[in-house]
């Protein structure tokens, strides 16, 4: 009997995606058929997908070959817990997304439906495959299809001079680290010329190397990533695509990159050393504390997210630092928590992420708006939308009871037990980056309370705003496909750790697993009960009881005694809901604070101006340290050439009669 | 190495100094059409001394080889190049970025690097032709110079040509000849390219009214 294995059935899931997009390359005018028919299709494909790494993780390895591309280069596929673990990450965010699409694109917007639905389905396609290639060929080709499809998908609206921009950037950037990850691949097959991730797992290269090849991963993945400090793409790319791609990108397509530093990391190059850990760490820190504090300081909602999700990235890398130095020490349990935290937080913030990039889309359909300045109130106006999007909120302000609180709480963990490193400054400095990290969580929380009130909550602040309507029935499943599974995460960390115990014991040798099966399943103590514990379960019912106590109190003290007022108006006449705290107005004290850290452009109104305005202007401070001198030495350079290309062929002719004769006289016999 | 020197290398020397001798004529000659016929002239001097190759180590591809060159570089590419030069009705005189006496200077510079280059070589090879690599390299050489310093695009070509000549005196002194496959691919890229460059000429004299190549700077990216 032929039977079907796992590997199997994720590559066929990645050839229907690619069928389905030439499906809709077939009929690409044909709305109705491509959003109703193609994408829920597509979002069948990949709840297929992550039930099949579902059932999977746990059992060893599944390798297959697909003689496809270059005679004599077949690519080698390989399905292991790690591959696993972000295959899950990529089918259910996926779904989510996918059935939101759904009903997102709306007729006559951007590009033709079926270029779209060919972009997206073959940029699924192309992330599965990055996760399941097991040579560097492969994994080249299918990311190099991932960039170059997220670069269509990106700049579906270019009609826009500046989305073409971010576009660039995009390509640029995705093309420097694409370069990055070759070297690195090169350096890690140099000893034997096999370029199959078997033939590198097999060598082990000298420490100088090894470390090479590390920090070219780093620079490449971090590339993808949006590690400091090739970061710039994000913040321009996001808000530019629309928002199921800005959450496909945020959501899925990261972590990809993560997975891809974690296979180098601990797959590839064998055992690690430890400053590793600590550049790593550095990175991740820089990159958390710079996104967080842009994101709270931004008025345009997408953007917003775009530099949270570089602060979620950031904390991510600090979970792979600490990871690193761990493993490096040998402190298996230690490590193993440290990197349940990461693959935790990875699974939390493609749920939550996605999930808000969606509600912005949502809210961009309903109110054409994407200025925080311009919206307000909108809970009385899209109340599924609003609900949902608090979910999304909590989760990324790290509170309990959903999933960003565990995977924080994990990694705050992994730090409390780092005095124990075996090394003398290094036990010193770690607890120090704790702190980093505890304020990151703290301005994290600030930005999600800024983007949920200034969105959702207080008055409209444009009279347009009162004709926004809630979304439809596709994009309502969507949105609670990923809250519910946001609400999973977050209840149920037992289970979920359990899960992904399989990926952690795989790269580590050791798992949480045992230790938190101990305590049963509603109680999570990673180390032992007595230092922490967390039961998700209690929260819940906790913070469930102080609404409804609270509701009831309210209810039988002020019951009938409740009238609508307007608010005390400090003595001013004139009181609409302009007065309202503006985005600008709420992070003001963030960006005094944190000034030296941002490069602002500032506007202000003087007693004279006939039409007074304020305004405000950040920017990122790499523009101008890093990006414009690289820029102009590019373009120097590029000078340089030009007059070496005088457009004369006497001269082209004579620059090869030179070399032919220089090359003659030095190849002499 | 003994110092009688048998009739047949004799010969070869003569022909290849011959042909060193029609690179510099050619290279001083500031007239399109006798330029084409000292090309022509050089490649029966090519395809002579290939024949007495040929004879004297009775390698029978060579005489292939041989008819090869006649066809085609004595007879057909200058019939091709007289045609041109009629249809386009080229003026007669052809100027250079660098004057004669210069040029010629230049050139016998590069006949010794020619044969700085080649001596280690020729000694290496066990040919009865191997003195002539050196002469072969110069006459590349030399016509590399021609198409450097000529600003009209028909003498361009005619350097174009004359260095595959020279390329192919070296390939028949080193080592006999060329495999007969490769000879004949490169007759017959000669042959197209020659083709193509004359429907250019066309195109070139449409657009600026003249087959002066400085015009083409004006192509380039600004």
């Amino acid at each position: 009997m032929f039977a079907l294995l796992p590997i199997d059935v994720l590559l066929i899931a990645a050839g229907t995606w690619l069928a389905l997009g030439l499906a809709g390359l077939a009929a690409p005018r044909n709305f109705r058929y491509i959003s109703k028919v193609l994408f829920p299709l597509g979002a069948a494909v990949a709840v297929l997908a992550g039930l099949t790494s579902l059932s999977f993780l746990g059992s060893g390895a599944e390798t297959a070959v697909l003689a496809v591309g270059l005679p004599g280069l077949p690519f080698h596929l390989r399905l292991d817990n790690l591959a696993a673990v972000f295959v899950l990450l990529l089918g259910f965010a996926a779904a989510g997304i996918s059935v939101f699409a759904a009903g997102y694109f709306r007729k006559g917007e951007g590009a033709a439906p079926g270029l779209l639905c060919l972009q997206y389905h073959f940029f699924l396609a192309a992330m599965l495959l990055v996760l399941l290639a097991d040579d560097a060929y492969a994994f080249m080709v299918a990311w190099e299809g991932m960039a170059l499809s997220s670069f269509f998908l990106v700049t579906t609206d270019h009609r826009h001079a500046e989305i073409r921009r971010a576009g660039y950037l995009y390509l640029l950037i995705a093309h420097v680290g694409a370069i990055a990850i070759l070297l690195c691949f090169g350096l890690m097959a140099s000893g034997s010329g096999d370029y199959t991730f078997a033939g590198m797992r097999a060598q082990s290269l000298p420490p100088f190397w090894a470390s090479a090849a590390w920090l070219l991963a780093l620079l490449g993945f971090g590339a993808k990533a949006g590690l400091l400090p090739v970061h710039v793409w994000l913040p321009e790319a996001h808000p530019a695509a629309p928002s199921p791609v800005s959450a496909m990108m945020s959501g899925v397509m990261l972590k990809t990159a993560i997975y891809g530093l974690l296979r180098v990391s601990f797959d590839l190059l064998g055992e690690p050393l430890w400053w590793w850990g600590v550049v790593a760490m550095a990175v991740g820190l820089a990159t958390a504390l710079f996104g967080v504090l842009y994101s709270t300081v931004q008025s345009d909602m997408k953007r917003l997210l775009a530099y949270s999700s570089i602060e979620n990235i950031g904390l991510i890398a600090v979970a792979l630092g600490l990871t690193l130095l761990f493993h490096a020490y040998r402190m298996a349990a230690l490590a193993a928590l440290a990197m349940t935290a990461l693959l935790y937080h990875c699974l939390a913030h493609a749920g939550f992420k996605s999930l808000l990039f969606l509600c912005t889309g949502s809210v961009l359909h309903a109110t054409k708006e994407r200025s925080l300045g311009r919206l307000g109130g909108l809970i009385h106006r899209m109340p599924w939308v609003a609900w949902l999007a608090l979910a999304g909120v909590i989760a990324g302000a790290g509170l309990p009871p959903l999933s960003g609180f565990v995977s924080e709480w994990l990694l705050l963990q992994g730090f409390l037990f780092s005095p124990g490193l075996p090394h003398p400054w290094l036990n010193m400095v770690v607890p120090v980056a704790a702190a980093v990290v505890a304020l990151v969580a703290a301005l994290a929380g600030f930005a999600m309370v800024k983007f949920y009130g200034i969105v959702f909550l207080g008055r409209m602040r444009e009279e347009a705003l009162k004709d926004a309507h809630d979304a439809g029935r596709w994009e309502r499943a969507g949105l609670v496909w990923l809250a519910v599974l946001t609400f999973l995460l977050g209840v149920l960390p037992t289970t979920v750790i359990r899960l992904i115990d399989a990926a952690t014991r795989q790269l580590l040798g050791a798992g949480l697993a045992d230790k938190v099966r101990e305590h049963g399943w509603w109680l999570l103590a990673p180390i032992s009960p007595d230092r922490a514990s967390y039961a998700p379960l209690v929260f819940l019912a906790v913070i469930a009881a102080a609404v409804l106590l609270g509701r009831q109190l309210v209810h039988r003290l002020y019951h009938g005694r409740l009238r609508r007022s307007p608010a005390w108006d400090c003595g001013y006449v004139f009181q609409g809901p302009r007065a309202q705290d503006t985005a600008e107005g709420f992070s003001q004290p963030i960006r005094r604070i944190f000034e030296p850290m941002f490069r602002m452009e500032r506007h202000f109104p003087t007693v004279r101006d006939e039409q007074p305005y304020y305004s405000v202007k950040v920017e990122d401070h790499f523009w101008n340290w890093l990006y414009l001198p690289l820029a102009r030495f590019a373009d120097g350079i590029s000078r340089l050439i030009i007059r070496l290309q005088g457009g004369r062929i006497a001269i082209y002719l004579l620059y090869s009669f030179l070399t032919l004769i220089v090359l003659l006289l030095v190849a002499r016999p | 190495m003994s110092t009688v020197v048998p009739l047949s290398a004799q010969l070869i020397n003569l022909f290849a100094a011959v042909i060193l001798l029609l690179a510099f004529a050619m290279l001083a000659q500031r007239r399109v059409l006798p330029l084409i016929n000292l090309f022509a002239l050089q490649g029966l001097t090519l395809c002579l001394s290939t024949l007495v190759v040929a004879f004297s180590t009775g390698q029978a591809h060579l005489y292939g080889s041989a008819a090869l060159t006649l066809v085609l570089k004595a007879l057909l590419l200058p019939w091709i190049l007289h045609r041109l030069v009629r249809k386009l009705q080229v003026k007669s005189d052809v100027e250079g970025l660098v004057n004669i006496p210069t040029t010629m200077l230049i050139g016998i510079v590069l006949v010794m690097v020619a044969f700085n280059v080649a001596l280690p070589i020729s000694q290496l090879a066990s040919t009865i032709s191997r003195g002539t690599l050196g002469i072969a390299l110069a006459s590349v050489m030399l016509a590399f110079l021609m198409m450097i310093v000529r600003t009209k695009a028909i003498p361009q070509v005619v350097g174009f040509l004359a260095m595959e000549n020279g390329l192919f005196l070296a390939a028949t002194s080193a080592t006999y000849g060329m495999p007969m496959v490769v000879e004949l691919g490169i007759a017959l890229d000669v042959l197209v390219g020659a083709i193509i460059l004359g429907v250019f000429f066309f195109q070139i004299r449409e657009q600026f009214d003249s087959l002066d190549i400085r015009h083409l700077e004006k192509l380039k990216e600004r």
